[in-house]
């Protein structure tokens, strides 16, 4: 499924906080269909660079250009064709499932009947129909997150980043969230996520861990458990990120 | 045009939502209204006197009489001594001395120089000089009614007194609820309008809620008129409100013409509000911005002629006025409501707050910041 052709492609990318590096001369590519794992420990710089590819920070120098539009000049291009998920849930509390739907549906200019018709059917296969009319403030946690995915990609975007979207979720959830991944990827579409969760790692087509701002190794996950010559993704996470701990057992 | 729909429609589902909200919009500016207006009154009902009458004469009686049958003055005391009299303006008691010296009756009698000294808690200046005009007004009349005496008995050839008939124009009574209420008005639509649009944006940014719409491609000016608009109408209500119950509880004659007023007003709300939308974009929290609108909002309805006129400030503070939005709608509410000012007549103050209504907008514009750097 995943073509040659790349949409994300990321070359020397630096971002500078006064003198603090967040995120340190990456370079990669992502394809067309892929499920792009972006793995690293808090503070790593993960989240830095998901908002210089979704156009929500200036990269201090490097180059970036996702779906075709380069990071820098053109972030209002990459905007129509992405959709994002924030770390930081970001919907409207006091608002309900459907109007929040409602609203970015209408602020990516789809119409009236088509947000009224996909809400219906995204919701009856997320099993939140009866929720519809219910404010966000009252969903647990996981249901949140779930329709944070959704709203993400309402409007069909190309690309989906999704910054740990399955963070504090229980395990059927999270089992939930990848089925709705692998259905948006046999749709087309490109999907960037960070996790901290090593097991979810397995789950996507490559890999790449970052540490202190830099990419420490970038391959798919079986390639990478061979170099490191380990059983799991968390080994090769904790050679990488803590080298002297890793030593030690 | 769309996507501002949908942002204006998101705002009022929030407004609707939250329950502090609907009584800062409807019973707040019903109490600033009723509560200022009767509050910030200038007029002095009743000033206590104490009295130093050192001639004890026919004369003097008459014109304590005639201070006291005003119904102004009151006289809590009377002394035989300056220093007690002193005593009482010091411990607040009486707000004015009135003394009489001896030899006053004497003095009208020989036509030589009758004196008297009135003594004025200046504390608070503005009442002190407003005694002082009662107190003149009075004297005046005593006077008056003392030459005529004397015409009788003298038989010198007349001398003739000039006397003024003061007419009142636009206000007629003097009635200071009249003067008040559109100056209020305009503070009042200001501080809901300002506030409430001040702590939108930052509101959004603590939340978290404005990622999400900093990463749809909506355009910067969609964005900033989706906030400015339901306050906008916010205000608009309130000031609709707040001229009915004026009209209604304080009978403020509205002369001018109602569309018109709404018009201005509508063009004020722009640079009010978009003043709070800057700020709004160059905060980060909610504390912030209300600090920084509490600034601006202190300081230009001091500066506004609300309760003292521009005239009298000094030379830089009235420049510094010409960039009060505030002071430039008091002035057209007051001009238009009072006098029947017409279009043309407030045309200097439209003009400039057409511009700065511009200015601010394209600076929020402009500060508003999808991508942080």
């Amino acid at each position: 499924m995943i073509s040659d052709k790349k949409v994300i492609k990321v070359e020397n990318l630096t971002k500078r906080f006064g003198s603090f590096i967040a995120v340190n001369d990456i370079s990669f590519e992502v394809g067309e269909g892929e499920i792009f794992g972006f793995l690293g420990a808090n503070g790593a710089g993960k989240t830095t660079a998901i908002k210089m590819l979704t156009g929500l920070l200036l990269p201090s120098s490097g180059e970036a250009t996702v779906a075709g539009f380069d990071a820098f000049r053109q972030s209002e291009k990459i905007k129509k064709n992405i959709g994002y998920m924030s770390q930081r849930f970001s919907l409207y509390e006091d608002l309900t499932i459907a109007e929040n739907i409602r609203l970015y549906g209408g602020i990516y200019g789809l119409s009236n009947k088509h947000i009224k018709e996909q809400t219906n059917i995204l919701l009856t296969k997320m099993k939140l129909i009866d929720y519809k009319n219910s404010l966000i403030a009252s969903l647990p946690l996981g249901w949140r997150q779930k329709l944070a995915f959704a709203v993400a990609m309402f409007h069909d975007p190309k690309i989906v980043f999704l910054d740990e979207p399955t963070g504090g979720v229980d395990p059927i959830t999270r089992r939930q969230f990848w089925d709705m991944i692998y259905e948006a990827v046999s749709e087309g579409k490109t999907i960037f996520v960070t996790t901290h969760y090593m097991d979810e790692a397995e789950y996507c087509d490559r890999v790449s861990i970052m540490v202190d701002g830099k990419i420490a190794a970038i391959d798919t996950p079986s390639k990478l458990k061979q170099q490191f010559n380990v059983k799991s993704i968390n080994d090769v996470f904790v050679r990488l990120a803590r080298p002297n701990m890793a030593l030690n057992q | 045009m769309r996507t501002i729909l949908f942002l204006i429609q998101k705002e009022f589902l929030q407004i609707r939502r939250n329950k502090q909200m609907l009584p800062i919009i409807f019973f707040v500016p019903i109490v600033q209204l009723l509560v200022l207006v009767f509050a910030a009154n200038f007029e002095v009902k009743l000033v206590y006197v104490t009295l130093v009458d050192y001639d004890k004469s026919s004369s003097s009686r008459s014109l304590v009489d005639k201070f006291a049958s005003t119904g102004r003055f009151k006289f809590v005391s009377d002394y035989n001594s300056e220093k007690l009299a002193f005593q009482e303006i010091d411990k607040n008691i009486a707000k004015m001395a009135l003394i009489i010296p001896r030899g006053f009756e004497r003095n009208i009698s020989r036509s030589e120089f009758p004196e008297i000294q009135i003594i004025l808690n200046a504390v608070d200046g503005a009442a002190a000089g407003i005694i002082q005009n009662y107190a003149a007004q009075i004297i005046y009349d005593y006077n008056k009614e003392l030459v005529k005496s004397m015409r009788l008995i003298q038989t010198q050839p007349t001398i003739s007194t000039i006397t003024v008939k003061e007419r009142y124009w636009y206000n007629p009574e003097l009635n200071f609820k009249f003067y008040m209420v559109p100056g209020i008005l305009v503070v009042l639509v200001t501080i809901i309008g300002m506030f409430l649009t001040s702590m939108n944006i930052v509101k959004e940014k603590e939340m978290g809620t404005i990622e999400q719409l900093n990463v749809t491609p909506i355009k910067k000016y969609q964005f900033i008129t989706g906030k400015l608009v339901p306050f906008w109408i916010i205000a608009m209500f309130d000031l609709a409100l707040g001229l009915f119950l004026g009209k209604v509880l304080f009978h403020i004659p509205i002369v001018g013409n109602i569309f018109l007023i709404f018009g201005l007003a509508s063009i004020y709300l722009i640079v009010a509000l978009s003043f709070a939308l800057f700020v709004s974009t160059v905060t980060e929290t909610q504390q912030q911005a209300m600090f920084i609108s509490w600034f601006f909002v202190v300081i230009f309805i001091l500066m506004s002629g609300l309760f003292t006129p521009i005239e009298s400030m000094p030379h830089w503070a009235q420049i510094v006025t010409l960039f009060n939005p505030i002071s430039h709608f008091i002035e057209i509410m007051r001009r238009v409501i009072l006098k029947g000012a017409g279009f043309f007549d407030v045309l200097q103050q439209v003009w400039i707050l057409t511009v700065y209504g511009m200015v601010m907008l394209i600076l929020s514009v402009w500060r508003y910041r999808k991508v942080s750097s």
